[in-house]
């Protein structure tokens, strides 16, 4: 089978739809036909990857852990929009530590997380065979 | 809805309700598969345990594999080897006899 390219958008806040969640569990799902997977993070989808997430008052599963699963399932391009963090007053400091481990490097531990800008983006976007917006 | 030891589980035979587990519910469970736990499957399940509160996702196969080779040694990281302990499966029914929901993604 050939590997296709496949970025997955996520552009909404993790909780009050359902579409971070279902954007997530779809990833985990279909890791296990070995693409080449990416993630984008944009516009108010960036608070998905915010350190320090607490639903202890709205009474929804905080599912943010589940992001530091993604090195197990190969999965470890997760491209942040710097554009959509600078306007909600975030940066690199508040997104949450994803690692994954380098098979090829002796497993060493490295980040998977990427900040660009959006005329990179847009150039990451050009290149996949498949985007899948949520 | 049935029930192992006063805990509810779904058609499938899951805890509805996580924080029901025991390991004398894990024990019972088994028990009705006609497996005796052993100190390897013990392994597996605390694994699959810990994994599950570390990532709140009970692991896809492919990647328990992977982990518990790295943990108990490559002779252990084969899906054989994870069969011959759980059948029915180690996602599915590792995952069971866990305490953990059906893995995503598993049908």
């Amino acid at each position: 089978m050939a590997t296709k390219k496949f970025m997955y958008l996520n552009r909404k806040a993790p909780y009050g739809t359902v579409y971070a969640l279902e954007s997530l569990e779809v990833v985990l799902i279909a890791a296990a036909f070995e693409q080449d997977v990416s993630l984008a993070f944009i516009d108010d989808g960036v608070y998905q990857i915010i350190a320090g997430q607490n639903t202890d008052g709205i009474g929804m599963k905080n599912f943010s852990k589940t992001y530091n699963a993604l090195g197990d399932y190969d999965i470890n391009k997760l491209y942040v929009s710097e554009q959509s963090l600078s306007e909600r007053g975030l940066s690199e400091a508040d997104i949450m530590p994803i690692v994954y481990e380098d098979e090829d490097d002796d497993w060493a531990e490295k980040s998977s997380i990427k900040i660009v800008s959006n005329a990179e983006l847009t150039k990451i976007m050009a290149e996949q065979d498949v985007c899948l917006s949520f | 809805m049935a029930d192992i030891l006063g805990a509810n589980v779904d058609e499938e035979g899951f805890l509805v309700d996580l924080s029901d587990w025991t390991k004398e519910i894990a024990v019972e469970m088994a028990k009705h598969d006609d497996i005796e736990l052993s100190d390897e499957h013990w392994d597996v399940i605390n694994f699959l345990r810990g994994y599950f509160e570390e990532y709140q996702i009970a692991p896809a196969v492919r990647v328990l594999t992977k982990a518990i080779g790295k943990q108990f040694g490559k002779e252990k990281g084969n899906s054989k080897y994870l069969y011959s302990l759980f059948p029915y499966g180690p996602g599915k029914q590792g995952c069971r006899f866990a305490g953990l929901p059906k893995p995503t993604g598993c049908i």
